[in-house]
């Protein structure tokens, strides 16, 4: 499987109240466990992200638990009403136990 | 027949009509049992569903199954669940929501394995709940090999 990157979309400033919209992308093949490999003839194991979290200053904001049928490299869309100044968390965890992360910060205008 | 990209098409748009027929009676799941139903029971814990208050945003016609947008919105909403109601397995996400949230909406990408109803099942902040269905047909199919 090619490199895991997540990539995330956040205004770098808004105003308190501020409703924000935040893109996130990650990619990765999301093998459903339902296809077989061409070659072997065997069923290519389950290997998705299951779950996603964004969060800010450790508030859960949007929480995604997620089964096989969210697309490769699976994108999620939402909002936030900006409180103030901090850091927004997101992690995306593995079947495999692996947690992705990444952060972005937003400032208040 | 054989099984070809270019009359795979031809093939679809039968499989598509009579979908599209079935799909005008009312709040019926697919024929085969996917879970659709038993995933609706576990989240609601078997409490009423009432029709209303959610949105699904969905193309009519989704090119590839592979990737179907969707996004779906529900006022007050706590969480929602989406489902697929004739792909191999009916869950596709729930979706959790905070007072942080500017909206109770998101959207994502799912796939389709084939013509089918997504339905969205809203839990109220008041703890009762709220679905909506949509149909989108779908010309080639999400789910590969």
């Amino acid at each position: 499987m090619a490199t895991v990157k997540p990539r995330v979309k956040v205004p770098k400033s808004a105003a308190v109240g501020e409703v924000i919209t935040i893109k996130t992308l990650i990619s990765h093949d999301m093998e459903t466990g339902l296809i077989k490999d061409k070659k072997t003839g065997e069923l290519i194991p389950r290997k998705i992200i299951n779950k996603f979290v964004a969060s800010f200053e450790g508030t859960p904001v949007f929480t995604a638990n997620i089964e096989p049928a969210v697309s490769a490299n699976p994108y999620f869309e939402f909002t936030m009403k900006v409180p103030g100044p901090g850091t927004m968390r997101f992690e995306w965890t593995d079947d495999d136990g692996t947690v992705y992360e990444t952060e972005k910060n937003i400032a208040v205008a | 027949m054989e099984l070809t990209r270019r009359n795979l098409g031809a093939m679809c748009a039968g499989v598509v009509a009579a979908a599209a027929l079935a799909g005008k009676s009312g709040l019926a799941f697919a024929a085969e049992d996917n879970g659709t139903a038993a995933a609706i029971q576990a989240f609601t814990g078997g409490a009423a569903v009432a029709e209303g208050g959610v949105t699904i945003g969905a193309p009519e016609i989704a090119e590839n199954g592979s990737t179907v947008p969707i996004e779906v919105n529900a006022d007050g909403a706590d969480a929602i669940m989406i489902l697929a109601s004739a792909n191999p397995n009916a869950g596709v996400a729930t979706f959790e929501f905070s007072t942080l949230s500017g909206s109770s909406s998101a959207a994502t990408r799912i796939r389709l394995a084939k013509t089918q109803d997504v339905i969205a099942v809203a839990r109220m902040a008041d703890g009762s709940f709220s679905m909506a269905k949509r149909q989108i047909k779908v010309t080639i199919g999400g789910c590969g090999g």
